[in-house]
């Protein structure tokens, strides 16, 4: 083993929230580019030339997506068996949206018929904007803990129902996600677009920072006012996997106990508004390419101002907060935490070459012209 | 209690959405070749119109993979959402192939995928070439990394029950990766794949020379799916599944149930071509038995005995005895009582830990099961046989049924005589359902015969879902048919358009209704 159990678990912390990075910046991105579809293009051409944008990519992109399930099932079983059964109906809608896009994608261009390409858009937008929103949705309810017990052989049962999601809170959480990925989105497609689609693309992005960062300021004032919770007393973090063997309790705005103690993981929420005002400031500047790297940060910035709040918890239990799953105990053995750990360090690097390469391969402005010059090699 | 409804329809839920899922795979896995070797002859030569087949069936593997990927979804967060007490209780040894699927095999192909549809402008040959291949690369491993995951749950190997933890923990990854159940299904699933894109090549080439268009498209795109089906099904019969039956006990259970073998006869066994399985006598009616068969195929030997279901029974029984006493310390265990004592009792016992949860089903604490718990939960340790020997026979005989049509295709096709076979050609065209059928009623035999067991020996399927009720399960399953059958109707009837148009579809004007209009406009011209 190149490290310890505990050095592990850490590390694993932050992969999983690489992958969620990974997945935000990039099927995020793709997300947000389907939202603005049908505002940013007018025309059947203009549309297509937003989807030629991400079309050599959307499918690898996704596959962060996928991963990120995969390597919660390898990390954290529990979190995987807990959060997706408990969370059962809110996961279906995202995987029947998400079956309208790799259709959409494919099937749009394939006809001429313009009722089957507008059916196709529309599919694209449902299938972008309600995983997008029930990403957030759920992060929202995370941070206010999940109702859900855990008996002495471990089996989970959940005691919320799918429409207890849909808190006040939580949608506002689903608003961030949904910005975000828009005002990233708009950053790629001025950057990719030319004419009147890049600077409508760059309008609706600006404004969806603009509400971004307000809304993201609305959330942390909020979350000072929620319940967080504290670990009274826990066993040793080199010792075995086991939920059911700590104390916890609740108090309100403990969320924020963890800026307080380790004043660094300021830098995140810094980041999440920096990165988007930033970005504003450069796409008024006409430099997408810079906006677009800010708006990544801003997104790193987002997912680890959750994270750091809620450290070491992953996914804490209301009903029961003594259960609650944090990232020392809801983990895999020591053994397959360094496995996947090897596997990651080998595979990671790989990936990001060759995807590298796709993207300077494809790179270009897709504009107009292009699309009507290979109108049957496009989607 | 177990509330069989609730277990049934978790069950139907999962088998309805791998079982469509996997309509669509087999083709991805399988036609990824074939396109790496039409466009290497495009590359080598410089034949557009070997381009213009791999962009052609290229078309068609798109409209397939979409709905595959889409479906694929499910399947990636399917445990959690279904199946949590399983995803607990083995995802530190199931979760691990599955996440390096998703960083070997998924990033490469999904990656690769954009690059071959959208990037022949941007791409150099040999580069477009590369990202064909490395598709293809990534759609197969992906297929090793899923069925090491499932030759886990068949022969779960390089892992141990952790009763600190109450999961099953893993103790070699190098065991799990090269499980032998493993690597014989992965042989046999990718082969089952290429047989099922080469019967479906070979199917839509023969109809466009039996209507007598473009035909040196038609006829180059059947000999790559007769040469390659042809060798592809040869492998799965050869390579068959069957030889890897005899590691494990759940596998042995499989095959004595594919066989109806009630008893266990001498070495070499006899193998039952048809009859009528009779799980209540235990005895097969009006059985045609083929001698030695049986012995050759599931043990490559004449001496070594295959073990039948009576004797199974008995050591099963065996087996569940002890898990009742496994579990009985293992309570202590989680009650804090870990003395040395009951620590080591309990590990000559764990292995038999899944055995007594079978009981599990009667009474929920395991320990005080009476004799007729016991004998209930042997018989529950089989899956029926009905169903084991018929899909077995099914399968088996659309394989020999598609080695004949690959075998005449290829014959005929050396012999450039293919075009006056019309019979052939049109046996070709009826055969395209043949491998999806081999595949599906595979997948049973596998899965099905699985039963009792989400892993074999360690955890029952009715242990193993979430805690959900019938109503969350019969709402979630109408969703996924009302959203599969729209999927299915989409791509079915956009397949179907692009198979009628063939080539046609690529606009390069070369090909059958291009030609044809050019034709008309010509004769207008002339008329006018």
């Amino acid at each position: 083993m190149i490290f310890d159990y505990e050095t592990l678990k850490f590390i694993w912390w932050l992969l999983i929230g690489v992958l969620l990075i990974g997945f935000a910046i990039t099927d995020g991105m793709d997300m947000g580019v389907a939202i603005l579809l049908r505002l940013v293009g007018k025309t059947d051409l203009e549309r297509r030339t937003v989807i030629n944008t991400i079309g050599a990519h959307w499918d690898g992109n996704q596959v962060w997506f996928i991963t990120a399930g995969g390597a919660l099932f390898a990390a954290w079983p529990m979190v995987y068996a807990a959060a997706f059964s408990g969370f059962y109906f809110a996961m279906l809608l995202v995987l029947f949206a998400l079956f309208l896009r790799p259709l959409a994608f494919d099937y749009r261009s394939k006809l001429e018929s313009a009722q089957w390409r507008n059916n196709w858009d529309w599919a694209l937008l449902v299938g972008s904007i309600v995983p997008a929103l029930v990403f957030g949705v759920a992060f929202g309810n995370v941070l206010q803990g999940v109702p859900f017990d855990m008996d002495n052989l471990m089996r989970v049962t959940y005691q919320g129902s799918f429409f207890g999601l849909l808190n006040p809170f939580a949608l506002v959480a689903g608003l961030v996600s949904v910005l975000m990925l828009v005002g990233h989105a708009g950053m790629w497609l001025q950057l990719r677009t030319d004419a009147e689609v890049a600077s409508r693309a760059a309008q609706y992005g600006r404004y969806a920072l603009s509400v971004f960062v307000i809304l993201f300021a609305g959330a942390g004032l909020w979350v000072a006012n929620l319940d967080g919770y504290q670990i009274i007393s826990m066993p040793d973090t080199q010792s075995y996997a086991n939920p059911l063997a700590k104390v916890v309790t609740t108090s309100s705005g403990a969320w924020l106990d963890n800026y307080s103690k380790m004043p660094l993981t300021i830098i995140f929420p810094v980041l999440a508004f920096a990165g988007a005002i930033i970005a504003v400031v450069l796409s008024k500047l006409n430099k997408p390419a810079l906006g677009l790297v800010s708006t990544s940060l801003m997104l790193i910035g987002v997912i680890m101002t959750a994270g750091a709040a809620m450290f070491p918890f992953v996914m804490p239990s209301s009903n029961n907060p003594n259960i609650s799953l944090t990232m020392w105990d809801a983990v895999s053995s020591h053994m397959t935490l360094n496995v996947m750990f090897i596997a990651a360090l080998i595979f990671v690097p790989i990936i990001l070459t060759y995807t590298t390469w796709c993207y300077v391969k494809m790179w270009r402005k897709v504009t107009q012209d292009e699309i009507q010059n290979n109108t049957h090699g496009s989607y | 209690m177990i509330d069989e409804t609730f277990v049934d329809l978790s069950r139907l839920q999962f088998a309805i959405t791998a079982l469509f899922h996997f309509l669509f795979v087999p083709l991805t896995l399988g036609m990824t070749w074939i396109l790496v070797i039409m466009e290497s002859v495009y590359v080598m030569t410089g034949r557009e119109i070997y381009r213009d087949m791999t962009k052609f069936w290229g078309k068609l593997f798109g409209i397939n993979f979409a709905v595959g990927v889409a479906t694929g979804l499910t399947m990636e967060f399917e445990f959690g959402t279904n199946w949590s007490y399983y995803s607990h209780y083995v995802g530190d040894v199931f979760g691990a192939p599955l996440a390096i699927e998703g960083l070997m095999a998924f990033f490469l192909e999904s990656t690769f995928v954009g690059m071959f549809f959208l990037g022949w402008q941007r791409l150099s040959k040999r580069q477009h070439l590369g990202a064909t291949f490395l598709m293809a690369i990534g759609t197969n491993l992906s297929a090793l990394w899923i069925l090491i995951a499932n030759g886990w749950m068949q022969n779960p190997v390089g892992a141990e029950f952790n009763y600190q933890t109450m999961r099953m923990e893993m103790t070699s990854f190098a065991e799990l990766v090269f499980n032998p159940v493993a690597q014989v299904k992965f042989i046999h699933t990718v082969s089952a794949g290429y047989v099922a894109a080469s019967m479906f090549v070979l199917g839509i080439s023969s109809w466009y020379i039996l209507k007598g268009r473009d035909l040196a498209f038609a006829k180059r795109s059947f000999s790559v799916a007769s040469g390659f089906g042809l060798a592809s099904i040869l492998c799965v019969i050869l390579l068959g599944d069957e030889s890897g039956y005899e590691v494990g006990e759940v596998q042995k259970v499989k095959l004595a149930t594919i066989e109806a073998e009630w008893h266990t006869e001498e070495a070499p066994a006899a193998f039952t071509a048809v009859g009528i399985p009779d799980s209540d006598e235990q005895v097969t009616h009006a059985a045609v038995k083929i001698p030695y068969a049986l012995g050759i195929i599931a043990t490559r030997s004449l001496d070594e005995e295959v073990t039948g279901i009576s004797d199974l029974e008995k050591k099963h029984e065996v087996r569940i005895r002890n898990g009742m006493i496994a579990y009985e310390y293992l309570e202590k265990l989680r009650n804090g009582d870990d003395t040395a004592e009951n620590i080591a009792k309990f590990d000559t016992l764990k292995d038999d830990l899944g055995y007594g949860l079978l009981l599990k089903r009667y009474t929920p604490n395991v320990v005080d099961a009476t004799e007729e718990q016991i004998q209930k939960a042997v018989k529950d340790s089989f899956p029926r046989v009905g169903p084991m020997f018929w899909s077995f026979r099914i399968m088996v005989g659309c394989g020999v049924i598609m080695l004949f049509v690959f075998a005449l295709s290829f014959y005929y096709n050396a012999h450039r005589v293919i075009e006056q076979k019309r019979w052939l050609l049109k046996a070709a065209l009826w055969s395209i359902p043949l491998p999806w059928i081999a595949i599906e009623f595979g997948w049973i035999v596998a899965e099905y015969g699985r039963q009792p067991w989400a892993i074999s020996e360690v955890l029952p399927t009715f242990l193993a879902t979430s805690s959900l009720t019938v109503n969350d399960l019969l709402l979630s399953i109408t969703g996924f048919v009302i959203f599969y059958i729209i999927l299915a109707v989409i791509e079915g009837w956009l397949m179907l358009k692009f198979v009628k148009l063939g080539p046609s579809s690529l606009h390069t004007g070369k090909y059958h209704f291009e030609l044809e209009k050019a034709d008309q406009q010509l004769n207008q011209g002339a008329q006018s």
